[in-house]
């Protein structure tokens, strides 16, 4: 029963993942695509981490999994905030669809 | 615009081979156990390296440095979910800590890309 769980939370991990990708190869910007990447991280990847966890119980492997989870979850906004940030310094345009800009503004 | 279907073309006929494969050809190999579940995890890999290829397109075609970095962020947490289901798939622990040492060095090469992005030395 228990492994039945953890094979749903894998393939909503996967479900997350795919559906990521696609949005990092058909959206118009770098801000979008780095919204979409970080999507696919808290969600895909850390679902599928969790779906290990389940399917392997408290062994050491479950351990490293739930530890490997919590990394993720800890780092990727770090990383994706740093990315955003050298993004927008390194001026790169947004699209032209875009509205607004307040990190521009609040710079002046 | 000739060029441009002829792209589309080719990104179709990968799109639909690599489902041809998930749907009727999985692999046998890197499996020694004979979990009642094998058969998902086999279609699992293969949805794993469909991301994949959209990721190296997009490094491919990616017009500024930054996109190009975004995506080596997401392969790096796309061989975390692979190693992991490796991980189930052949009943040995030592895959995940391959994951976790891929985290690390992935969270690390990409504040690296942005300082270099943003223009500044590593040292401040």
């Amino acid at each position: 029963m228990i492994n039945i769980v953890g094979l749903v939370f894998i393939s909503i991990g996967l479900f997350f993942d795919f559906v990521g990708c696609l949005g990092l190869v058909r959206l118009p910007d770098v801000y979008n695509r780095l919204q979409a990447s970080t999507k696919c991280i808290t969600l895909g990847t850390c679902s599928i981490l969790l779906g290990v966890l389940l399917i392997h119980g408290f062994t050491a492997g479950g351990i490293k999994a739930l530890l490997c989870m919590l990394f993720l979850i800890l780092t990727s906004p770090v990383s994706a905030h740093a990315l955003a940030r050298a993004a927008h310094k390194s001026g790169v345009r947004l699209c032209e669809k875009s509205v607004v800009d307040r990190y521009e503004e609040d710079g002046k | 615009m000739k060029k441009r279907r002829i792209r589309y073309i080719i990104g179709a006929i990968i799109i639909v081979s690599v489902m041809a494969v998930i749907l009727f050809r999985p692999l046998t190999i890197l499996f020694c156990q004979d979990l009642p579940y094998i058969l998902f995890l086999q279609r699992a890999f293969f949805v794993l390296l469909l991301s994949c290829i959209l990721c190296l397109y997009r490094i491919m075609k990616g017009p500024t440095p930054a996109d190009r970095a975004v995506t080596i962020d997401m392969l790096g947490v796309l061989i975390v979910g692979f190693c992991a289901i490796l991980g189930v798939s052949t009943g040995r622990d030592w895959y995940i800590d391959i994951a976790i040492a891929w985290a690390l060095q992935s969270f690390i090469a990409t504040l690296a890309l942005a300082k270099f992005l943003e223009g500044k030395n590593f040292d401040d």
